[in-house]
Formats: structure tokens, C-alpha cells, sequence
């Protein structure tokens, strides 16, 4: 469904990736780790159009998605969410999860009030457990409720691969959690990728794991063959793979 | 219902029925004038308010359409070429114009004119993600350049002096008091219909939209949306205004020269945005009737010192008041609520 070859992006002669292959089948929840710098955010943001490769290509469902725009990658149904979340504050909840699910619709369309929820909308809303809040505007959300809502809005999109960059970044151990049951409820249905380096999380919920490192992708595998593997081990400089992930 | 339309409805009364009563002619006939700037005030709003594009360069829209407006009138007074061409020894009418003899064409180019020209830059420049103070100064300086090619083209458009002495408009005399209190009726009632498509779209899911593109630009392409076409579409919006209101203006105030339509008018109307409030669509109404009342007022005066004052309200709104004089009487109204 996705496959990244050989793709390469320089900033000012830095080697931000430096020759990645990756390929992602229909269906898949795939974790995305390495250390800080490794590159894990510049793959999604050449996945997703926001930075364009020097060199390699890549491909979702036989479309190259190079040099596309960024709203045409979302049109082909990639949706993304960022590392620190970014919602609409001056408007709702429910308007923000209105507009993520409106993007299909033809401009002119819009040009009429919202009457009541959409199904897309409603959805998104119990599925993240923002409906006490629907009404509420963005801004006075806390940060979990943020991450929250970003992912609604892309579950409002209904896109068929979704790219997360550290969805529980600085969450609570409960709000850990929810999200964890949030994305194995999504992941059932949709391709996701995911960028996370809380260990415990990924022991809990990875199928498979891709480690980069310093632009390049070291290993490929299951949690068990990943933190078994010496050069992982390395890579997480003293800290061992196995405490780190089979902890 | 009838609430959230009351305050509404009270000042459409107001202004269609006790202004023209108790008004003189010539009080009726500025604030005629007051409403053609609310109308490009309120295009503004809607760009800049709603949608982040700070617009310095609506006199050039507001010009189209005044020189449309001022054209027609010329050529359908007959008696052939308009007197500023002869003064300038223009022998036959230029091409360029003689469509402009149609009051149809006039009125259509007035409003269309300055929607595909903001279209084409729009479309250009939105694309390249020109923004913020680079999107202000690039408006800024087409409406330096619009005033130079008016100003050098004498034969054309009367140069500095512009287009002057209008005498009727569809048979009716321009002098007339009946004449000006129709008109007065028309650019409130244009000025009221425009206001309520306006609110109506801000309302919309285009509203939101707006908004959003102006709060987080980069994040709605992430939505699938693009926002150079939301952008383009809004300030074309503002432009047919803009537009529309220039062609109001000429047979209401019998003028239409570079000096009104050039860098410091259009910068005076983001002023007057600002103190009405730049947020709210019936702020930036209020700010240009506002100030165009100030600015009559003072004028008469001391004409220099309306500059300086003009400049010290806007320095004070955008500092202790962001939101203007709108903010201020919507925080006094939810204090008194509660
Ligand atoms: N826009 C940019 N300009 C210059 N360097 C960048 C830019 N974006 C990322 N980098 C660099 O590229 C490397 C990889 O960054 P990133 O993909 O954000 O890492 P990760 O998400 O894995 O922590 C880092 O060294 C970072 O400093
Ligand atoms: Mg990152």
C-alpha cells in the first residue's frame, strides 16, 4: 500500500534520511522508533507532501505521491497528525471535527450553515470521548484532550492510512491508556504508522517495528527480534533494548 | 429569533426611514458617502477580520469601479467626447470605453472588474504563499501603481483631477434632493443586503473555514482543503465590494480622481476597521461611518492634525483595545448579563 525507496532528503548537506526503504501492506500498524534527530518525523513529512525528498520515491496505492500538494496527498486518503497538535482554538470541537470531515465536499457547498452532526462527526467524537465537550471551544482544551481531538479530526477525514507523530507525548498514565485502546480500535480498520518512543507503549501495542537511525532504517521486525537486536541496543546508547522495551 | 435580528432590524430602520426624514440633503448626501466606505469597510472585515489578509490596497477595486461608474455617466450625458478628454485633446473616444456607454456593462465591469483582477493575484499570489506584511505591502504598492497609471494617463482618465461634473444619472437630475435621497436608499439598502450575505457566510462552513486558513494555514491543507483557493475566493469577495461601492460613490459624491483611491485612503478604511473592530462585520461598518464622520469633523479644522490623530487611534485601538470599538461594547454587554 506505501513504499518508500531509497528516499533521501538533505538539509544544508545534512542527511536528514539518507536512503530509506520502507514498505507498509494494507491493514498494518507499524511503529516507527529511534532516537531524537533519527528522522522519524522527516519520513512522515515526505510521506505527507510537507517536505520534499532530493532523491527516491514514494508510492501509496500506485499514486507517486512526490512533488503532490499537500491537500491532494489528504484527497488520496494519507491523513496525518502532528507532534505537537495543532486545533482550530477559536473554534469548537465540533466544528473543528466539521471541517476535517467537509474536506470532500465542493467549496461552494460549504457556503451553508452546519446543521446539526454528520455521521463522520459523531463518530469521531465517541470514539475519542469529546462528546461532553462538543460544544466546548478548542482552546480551552488541556493537552491530552488536544491529542485527542486531533485524532478525531483525522478519524473525521476517514482516511485509509493515518501517520501519527507521538500521539501520547507528554500524557498521563491514563490518558496513555485511552489512547492506546483508541488507536487499537482504529488500527482494526485503517494502515497506521505510528512514531512513539514510550517503550511501554510499544510493548503493548506494536505488531511491528521499524527502528531508524540517523537517517537510515537499522532493523525491521517484531517487538522481541527489535529489542533482542545489538545494534538497537547500541543505537539507545546504554540504555539496554531489553530494558527499554521489554520492561 | 427575534432577539439575535433586533439590533438589525432597529438600525435598518433607522437608516431607511428616520435618516431621510430628519436628515438635510446635504447631511443625507455625506452620509451616503459614509455607507460607500461601509461597504468596502465591510469587505475589509471579511478579508482581513475573517480572513487574516490585511488588504492595503482596496482603493484600487474601489477606483475600477468608480471609473466604471464615472465613465457611463460621462458618456450618457451625449453631447460627445467627455470634457476632460477634449481639455487633454483627445480627438475620438478611446476604445477602451466605448462599451462603457452601456449602463449594464459599467455596473458589470464595476463589480467584475476588480473580482478577476483579485482572482488573478489571488490565484498567483496565494499559490506562492506570499502572507502576512508581504501579502499588506504587495496590495499596498498596486495601489501606488494604480494611482500612477491613472495620474499618466490624462487622455484616459482625467489624470489627477479624475472625473468630475456629472449632471444626470438615468434621466434623473444629480442636484436634486430627490434625486440624492434615492440614492441615499439605494447604498443602505445595497450596504444592508451585503451585510447580511456577508454574516451569513461568516456563519457558514466556509466561515469556519476561513478561520481556520487565518489561525492555522498550514494545518488546513493537512485537512485536505486548500487554502490558497479559500483565500482567493475571499478576497475576490472583498473586491466585487470594493468595487461595488466606488461605482455607488461617484454619482453620490460627483468624483472620482487618483487622490481617493490611492495608499492613504485605502489605509485610512483599515483604520477605520480596526477601531470599529476588525472581528465583528458590524465593527468594521461602524469604524468607517465613524471615522468618516471624524474625518469631516476634524478636517474642516485642522486638516494636517486628522492625519496625526488618524495615526495616534490606531496605534492606541491596536494596543489597549485589538478588538475595537465592537469589543469594547460586546464586553460591556456580556459584563451586563451576567
Ligand atoms: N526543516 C529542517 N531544517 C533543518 N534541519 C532539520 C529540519 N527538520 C529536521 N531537521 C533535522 O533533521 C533531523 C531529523 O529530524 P526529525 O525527523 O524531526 O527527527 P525525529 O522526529 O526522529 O526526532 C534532526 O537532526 C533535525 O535537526
Ligand atoms: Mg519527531
Amino acid at each position: 500500500m506505501l513504499e518508500l525507496r531509497d528516499v533521501r532528503v538533505v538539509f544544508d548537506g545534512f542527511h536528514a534520511l539518507d536512503g530509506v526503504d520502507l514498505t507498509v501492506p494494507e491493514g498494518e500498524l507499524r511503529f516507527l522508533i529511534g532516537p531524537n534527530g533519527a528522522g522519524k518525523t522527516t519520513l512522515i513529512d515526505v510521506i505527507t507532501g510537507l517536505t520534499r525528498p532530493a532523491a527516491g520515491t514514494v508510492t501509496f496505492d500506485g499514486h507517486d505521491l512526490v512533488g503532490r500538494k499537500e491537500h491532494r496527498i489528504v484527497r488520496l486518503g494519507v491523513g496525518r497528525t502532528f507532534q505537537t497538535s495543532v486545533v482550530f482554538e477559536e473554534l469548537s470541537v465540533v466544528e473543528n471535527l466539521d471541517l476535517a470531515a467537509c474536506f470532500r465536499r465542493p467549496l461552494w457547498s460549504l457556503a451553508r450553515r452546519r446543521k446539526g452532526v454528520s455521521q463522520a462527526v459523531e463518530e469521531a467524537l465517541t470514539r475519542t470521548g469529546l462528546e461532553e465537550l462538543a460544544d466546548r471551544s478548542a482552546g480551552v482544551l488541556s493537552h491530552g484532550q488536544r491529542q485527542w481531538l486531533e485524532l478525531g479530526m483525522l478519524l473525521a477525514q476517514r482516511p485509509r492510512l493515518l501517520l501519527l507523530d507521538e500521539p501520547v507525548a507528554g500524557m498521563s498514565r491514563e490518558e496513555r491508556e485511552r489512547t492506546g485502546e483508541l488507536l487499537t480500535q482504529i488500527a482494526a480498520d485503517h494502515t497506521v504508522i505510528v512514531v512513539e518512543h514510550d517503550m511501554e507503549f510499544l510493548r503493548r501495542h506494536a505488531s511491528k517495528v521499524t527502528v531508524l537511525h540517523e537517517g537510515k532504517v537499522l532493523v525491521e521486525g517484531s517487538v522481541e527480534q527489535v529489542s533482542a537486536d545489538p545494534r538497537v541496543q547500541e543505537v539507545y546508547l546504554g540504555r539496554k533494548p531489553s530494558d527499554a522495551v521489554g520492561k | 429569533m427575534i432577539r439575535k435580528h433586533l439590533p438589525f432590524a432597529t438600525i435598518a430602520v433607522l437608516a431607511l426611514v428616520a435618516a431621510p426624514l430628519l436628515l438635510e440633503p446635504f447631511r443625507l448626501s455625506l452620509l451616503a458617502k459614509y455607507l460607500c466606505y461601509a461597504i468596502v469597510a465591510l469587505g475589509i472585515g471579511l478579508a482581513w477580520g475573517q480572513g487574516g489578509m490585511l488588504t492595503l490596497g482596496q482603493g484600487v477595486f474601489f477606483g475600477l469601479g468608480g471609473y466604471s461608474m464615472a465613465m457611463y455617466l460621462k458618456l450618457a450625458e451625449g453631447g460627445g467626447l467627455p470634457d476632460f478628454m477634449v481639455w487633454s485633446g483627445v480627438e475620438e473616444l478611446p476604445a477602451l470605453w466605448t462599451p462603457f456607454a452601456n449602463p449594464v456593462f459599467a455596473l458589470g465591469m464595476a463589480v467584475l472588474g476588480p473580482v478577476a483582477i483579485a482572482v488573478v493575484l489571488g490565484t498567483l499570489v496565494f499559490r506562492q504563499r506570499v502572507r502576512g506584511a508581504y501579502f499588506a505591502i504587495l496590495t499596498q504598492a498596486l495601489a501606488a501603481a494604480m494611482v500612477i497609471l491613472l495620474v499618466g494617463q490624462q487622455g484616459l482618465t482625467g489624470g489627477t483631477n479624475g472625473m468630475t461634473n456629472f449632471f444626470d444619472l438615468f434621466g434623473a437630475d444629480l442636484a436634486a434632493d430627490s434625486t440624492q435621497r434615492g440614492l441615499y436608499l439605494v447604498v443602505a439598502g445595497v450596504l444592508g443586503v451585503l451585510y447580511l450575505a456577508t454574516r451569513q457566510l461568516v456563519n457558514s462552513r466556509f466561515g469556519r473555514l476561513l478561520v481556520a486558513v487565518r489561525d492555522g494555514e498550514d494545518r488546513v491543507r493537512f485537512l485536505g482543503y486548500n487554502p490558497a483557493t479559500v483565500k482567493t475566493v475571499t478576497f475576490a469577495a472583498s473586491a466585487g465590494m470594493a468595487g461595488l461601492a466606488g461605482a455607488l460613490f461617484v454619482p453620490v459624491v460627483g468624483i472620482i480622481s487618483p487622490a481617493l483611491l490611492g495608499v492613504v485612503p485605502s489605509l485610512e478604511l483599515v483604520v477605520a476597521v480596526a477601531v470599529g473592530g476588525r472581528h465583528a462585520l458590524a465593527g468594521a461598518v461602524l469604524g468607517a461611518v465613524l471615522m468618516g464622520y471624524a474625518k469631516t469633523a476634524f478636517s474642516e479644522q485642522f486638516a494636517d492634525g486628522w492625519l496625526y490623530l488618524q495615526g495616534a487611534l490606531f496605534i492606541l485601538v491596536m494596543t489597549l483595545a485589538p478588538k475595537g470599538i465592537a469589543g469594547i461594547l460586546g464586553r460591556w454587554r456580556s459584563a451586563r448579563a451576567t
